[in-house]
């Protein structure tokens, strides 16, 4: 059975197609694997084993028949922020209490489409707020990645914590998750995964919970670079229910893997250079450097002068934007309901139990930055900086640099509960310090795991691409992932 | 610039949420960190900047302006913690 879920998506796809084996089989093997792992990794909140198998035997049965989508049987997780019908859905809240949507996100639905079949709903920071998946109402993701030389249990990052843990522990084939300043690349470099975040409005928002609706966006975590192009493809679509979805019709991502990356241009920006960053970040970077020269790439040193102040602009805009797309948990319409002897106290007694600190935190400093005599001094000066943000990217790319390489994070995974980190908010935040500016400038990017630290923990590098130029970015993912290897959490779970 | 306890305060009414005084003393000092954190954006120079305002430059969709959805009441209070013949049931707001 453990045969089964060690299949990546592109292997289990031929099997299927093949009828080597059946949907319903992998469906099971993944449902056992779930049920054995996750009282140590706690990365599915809700697992829905009876739509699994139907979903399965609708797959299976289309198989005899000869007919069959690009996912057809393919077991997913679904991170638990997008919205599926009839099912738990509560974006890592206790506000969202028993919230079950009447209605699909576009993202799940692409993919149900496509015939891929459904485990159950992934853990995540509460409303995808953290780098850790410490603030989820359900309890931490442990990492199945453990240092070499000690037991502790290590975070698996954040937003997407319960996606990534899933993918390396392989509890699914792969998974959905969302990004807002690093959520799905930041998880992805400390779980040895991939995970790619496209170009903002290349995946539609309808029916995923809003976080901060100008950064937001879906894309896969997923085993391997194949796997992320495929899942993308499915998941992506323009989409007349979000106004901010492209109007382009979506590439055969996977067609582009393989291709030759000879003569591109890769710029290497200086300001990614932090002080005090590890040794072993600076030393993969170089690597990263080295294999993109092997294969026939050209290396450019760049500038992007605004780097350092992607990171406190984030913490305007995003929680600003938090702070209006959160009003409307209100115990009124869905979840959580605390009494009170008028609505206001209703109000106010129901955001206070329903809510987290870290949620409560950004919807305070939201609340504060858009209040009157302050929004000039704080959001808008915040936007014009993200204008400075993306103009350094524009420059760079018009000067004819196709991509760019950077660390994906500045550390490997931490321990859960670290000292340092719940002492001081802001350093937990610079966990997105490379991951940021992209979601900022609107840019896709993709962390692709590029080997592991002194203690045997993988470590990730990013490649940031043009707007909509996410075929370049598989491509050269897919350099690194040849030159670097797979890696594959040792099982103690 | 900097918050203090009356302002925690005061943000948290708008904000609708509930603290004690214990928790908005704890507020304080986080907010405060996270507000000296952001401080570092007066270093920059953005005279004549405009503000980002979408991320893609894009003309936004228009849609006809007919009705293609709705007849959903039974859906909508679905998941309200109180409801009755698809009306939300709320506290008492006028006396």
């Amino acid at each position: 059975m453990s045969e089964l879920t060690s299949l990546t998506i592109a292997q289990a796809r031929d099997k299927l197609k093949s009828r080597d084996i059946t949907s319903a089989e992998l469906t099971d093997a993944y449902l056992g694997a779930i049920e054995a792992a996750n009282p140590s990794i706690n990365a599915y909140v809700a697992v829905t084993a009876e739509k699994a198998r139907s979903q399965a035997a609708e797959s299976d049965a289309r198989f005899d028949k000869g007919e069959g989508g690009a996912l057809e049987g393919i077991p997913l997780g679904i991170k638990d922020l997008f919205g599926t019908e009839g099912v738990h859905t509560q974006a890592g809240s206790h506000i969202l209490d028993s919230f079950k949507p009447r209605y699909e996100s576009t993202v799940t639905a692409n993919l149900w489409a496509d015939g891929a079949v459904m485990l159950g709903k992934l853990n995540m920071d509460e409303f995808a707020m953290g780098s850790s998946n410490e603030t989820s109402y359900y309890g931490p993701v442990t990492n199945p990645w453990r240092r070499k030389d000690d037991n502790k249990a290590l975070v698996p990052g954040g937003s997407s914590g319960g996606s990534a843990a899933a993918v390396a522990a392989h509890l699914c084939a792969g998974a959905t998750a969302t990004d807002t300043g690093g959520s799905i690349r930041q998880p992805a470099a400390f779980t040895g995964t991939v995970g790619i975040k496209p170009t903002y409005g290349r995946c539609s928002r309808w029916g995923v919970v809003a976080f901060a609706s100008s950064l937001d966006q879906a894309g896969p975590i997923t085993r391997d670079v194949r796997d992320s192009a495929i899942l993308l493809k499915s998941m992506a679509s323009s989409d007349p229910k979000d106004t901010t979805s492209v109007d382009m019709p979506v590439p055969d991502y996977e067609a582009a893997i393989g291709q030759s990356v000879k003569g591109m241009r890769i710029g290497i920006p200086e300001e990614y250079r932090m002080d005090g960053m590890p040794e072993e970040i600076e030393v993969l970077w170089q690597k990263g450097i080295a294999w993109m020269k092997d294969a026939g790439a050209e290396i450019v040193p760049i500038s992007l002068p605004h780097t350092k102040y992607a990171l406190p602009a984030y913490y305007i805009v995003a929680p600003a934007e938090a702070s209006s797309n959160l009003a409307r948990y209100d115990g009124v319409r869905y979840g959580l309901r605390e009494p009170g002897g008028d609505i206001v106290e209703m109000y106010e007694k129901t955001r206070a139990a329903g809510f987290g600190p870290e949620v409560k935190r950004r919807v305070m400093i939201g609340t504060y930055v858009l209040s009157a005599g302050y929004y000039d001094a704080y959001y808008l000066r915040a936007q014009k900086v993200r204008t400075l943000i993306k103009r350094d990217f524009e420059k760079v790319f018009d000067a004819g640099v196709d991509a760019i390489l950077t660390p994906a994070t500045p550390s490997a995974a931490f321990g859960i509960a670290d000292q340092d980190m719940a002492a001081d908010p802001v350093k937990m935040y610079l966990n997105d310090i490379f991951t940021v500016t992209v979601n900022m400038a609107g840019l896709p990017g993709i962390a692709v795991p590029a080997g592991l630290d002194d203690h045997g923990l993988p470590l990730g590098l990013q490649l940031i691409g043009k707007p909509f130029e996410e075929e370049t970015l598989f491509r050269l993912a897919h350099i690194v992932e040849q030159a670097a290897g797979h890696f594959t959490a040792e099982k103690w779970w | 610039m900097s918050v203090d306890l009356a302002t925690v305060k005061r943000v948290a009414h708008l904000a609708r949420i509930a603290v004690s005084d214990e928790e908005a003393a704890r507020m304080e000092g986080e907010l405060n960190t996270i507000l000296g954190f952001v401080e570092q954006l007066n270093e920059v120079d953005v005279d004549g900047v405009e503000p980002m305002t979408s991320v893609m430059p894009m003309p936004m969709k228009k849609r006809q302006d007919v009705v293609n959805d709705g007849g959903k009441a039974d859906d909508i209070v679905a998941n309200a913690p109180e409801s009755d013949e698809n009306f939300f049931l709320v506290p008492k707001v006028v006396e």
